[in-house]
């Protein structure tokens, strides 16, 4: 007779359940030290409910799947110079920040969960985290991968790992997962897994990788769209985490808000740099921040915390100010990133005219009133041969560490910065979600690496000029920095395309 | 049951076309939002991807679990077995 094929529950279940035993060689609590000191109270670890059952081999073969289909794609892309179908140059500051920022992140975040892999008491736990920490692996390779085309033949593709431990820009990505890798177990999951690839990852992969399909880079998008399926996983594993601690005791409520308030708003800030991408670095625009913040947040989200209702969960503190935000920050951000791009390791520049009608449009509100002036004054100093820069270090908020550009809601001219005495020492942060963090855990974020302050005690390899600042950072100060319409990007992607700069006369696609 | 939107979205490939079909088909109240390289199916509340509707389509056994291959993300509380892949929202 034959066999009856086991279904997918209970295959899974065989496959991934009963491999584990309660130790007699060393207690439990020795075992797993770490799971228990955030207070989380879980009665039962069997009620863990994976909500993909992915078994081992199903997961190698549509992995394997997913990489023979994207390398067949960047092969073809190098192998056809698709560096040429950009829209123009300096669409690829973009991706500067993705490899120097993001791709380091990844691989933080592989680390993160290979110990939370080993942290949690519950089997179905561990795995779900061990196969986390492979997908995040394979995002940093394929991110390299994707990226390592353009290497060839643009500059601040180089040295993305050494920069990201040092520039004072990329400090934010850095930071963020840093906080959440020295976390207990609990805090890195719900930070990474719920917060950043639940609540958060559709700003970040959604409207940007349509962003580079709009702006002609079929190897970053093919490459977004193969890691964003795995993303899927994690979001759902975010997701079965929160309402698994939420469902184990009534004591964990106010725990995992406080997790989820603290990073919804890290979160947030960090993808300030999302936003600014969005509406000043593609030359073809797909959606604002604005309204990419509308659809996958203030909709999205919506939906999300009215399910978690069900388990006393509020909406994130201060979501209302980051919403009350959305108009200002991007052009707060390309402030910084055009008048400071000499010390970094990627090119700004003015909006086009076509940029500018397209930003007034989308920023009704707040654009003509607050911002095109200032790009106007800029305008005026370069058509006169000048460029301005700020040629000082910013004071950077000591949670978020995002330069503080930030202003108060209810008054775009007056700069939001709030201040926490302790132990003698006065701190410094952007805004009132930043400094409730550090009040909250002070012997942590008393210890943050601050690069302006860092750079200013001489420990930035002594550099004292940003030339030799460029150099601790294993860059080409004005080749891998600076304005754009004077760089060697732009002199290449010129010469590439006949001498013609391909600038789009429109934002549409 | 919540009217909020869950989501699922594909790679626009011909792979995922007949996906994308039997979901219209098997959910009255879905809507398609076609993006660049990206096809986002959203409805309220809930969204049911059938292995047999499917397979009707493609004309041979399909594997429910294999679109994953061309999953870009989703929105909803999951529910999957061999034959039903369902997203949903719950209410207080």
């Amino acid at each position: 007779m034959a066999q009856k094929k086991l279904g997918l529950k209970e295959k899974y279940q065989l496959m991934t359940r009963g491999l584990d035993w309660e130790t007699t060689y060393q207690p439990m609590d020795k075992v797993f030290p770490y799971d228990k000191y955030e207070g989380i109270k879980i009665k039962d670890w069997d009620k863990w409910e994976d909500p993909f059952r992915l078994t081992m081999d199903a997961y190698w073969k549509y992995q394997a799947e997913k990489e023979r289909k994207l390398y067949a794609i960047l092969d073809s892309f190098s192998q056809n110079n698709g560096q040429l179908n950009i829209s123009d140059a300096r669409y690829l500051t973009a991706l500067k920040i993705w490899m120097q920022g993001i791709t380091p992140a990844e691989y933080n975040s592989h680390r993160g969960f290979c110990m939370v892999g080993r942290q949690f008491r519950g089997a179905g736990a561990r795995v779900a985290c061990q196969m986390q920490a492979l997908d995040e692996l394979r995002h940093a390779q394929t991110q390299i991968h994707a990226f390592s085309h353009y290497n060839k033949h643009f500059g601040g593709f180089h040295q993305a790992m050494h920069m990201r431990d040092r520039a004072w820009y990329l400090s934010i990505p850095k930071s963020f997962f840093e906080d959440a890798m020295t976390a207990g177990p609990f805090e890195f999951v719900t930070s990474i897994s719920f917060a950043f690839e639940y609540v958060l990852t559709n700003l970040l992969f959604m409207p940007f990788v349509s962003g580079a399909a709009y702006n002609g880079d079929m190897a970053t998008t093919t490459f977004g769209f193969s890691a964003q399926s795995d993303e899927s996983r994690h979001m759902t594993l975010g997701l079965e985490v929160v309402k698994f601690v939420l469902e184990q005791h009534e004591d964990n409520v106010p725990i995992m808000q406080r997790y989820i308030d603290k990073w919804f708003w890290r979160g947030y800030r960090l993808l300030a740099l999302v936003g600014v991408m969005m509406d000043y670095m593609l030359p073809r625009k797909v959606m604002s921040w604005a309204e990419a913040w509308g659809i996958y947040w203030e909709e999205n989200g919506t939906a999300l915390f009215n399910d978690l209702a069900r388990y006393g969960i509020k909406p994130p503190k201060y979501h209302e100010i980051a919403t009350a935000e959305k108009n200002h920050i991007t052009h707060q951000a390309w402030t910084v990133f055009y008048t400071a791009c000499p010390a970094t390791a990627f090119h700004a520049w003015l909006p086009q005219e076509y940029e500018l009608d397209w930003l007034s449009e989308k920023y009704g509100s707040t654009f003509d009133r607050y911002y095109r002036p200032r790009f106007a004054e800029f305008a005026r100093i370069e058509r006169e041969g000048g460029r301005f820069y700020t040629n000082r270090l910013p004071l950077v908020c000591q949670t978020c560490q995002v330069p503080d550009f930030f202003t108060e809601v209810d008054n775009p001219m007056k700069q939001s910065i709030r201040q926490y005495e302790w132990q003698g020492m006065k701190y410094n942060f952007c805004s009132d979600g930043c400094r409730d963090i550090f009040a909250h855990e002070p012997e942590k974020f008393c210890q943050a690496y601050i690069p302006p302050q860092q750079i200013y005690q001489g420990n930035a390899g002594g550099a004292r000029t940003l030339p030799e600042y460029a150099a601790w950072l294993k860059c080409e100060f004005g080749k891998d920095s600076g304005e754009y319409y004077t760089s060697e990007d732009y002199a290449r992607w010129k010469a590439m395309h006949g001498g013609n700069d391909t600038t789009p006369s429109s934002a549409a696609a | 049951m919540s009217r909020d939107k869950v989501f699922i979205a594909f790679q626009t490939n011909e792979d995922s076309r007949p996906i994308v079909e039997a979901i219209l088909e098997d959910n009255p109240e879905a809507t398609v939002d076609e993006q660049p390289a990206m096809v986002k199916i959203l409805a309220p509340g809930r969204l049911v991807v059938k292995r047999s509707t499917i397979e009707d389509k493609i004309g041979r056994d399909f594997v429910l679990q294999s679109i994953h291959i061309n999953l870009i993300s989703l929105a909803g509380n999951i529910s999957e077995d061999e034959d039903e892949f369902v997203l949903a929202w719950h209410q207080a």
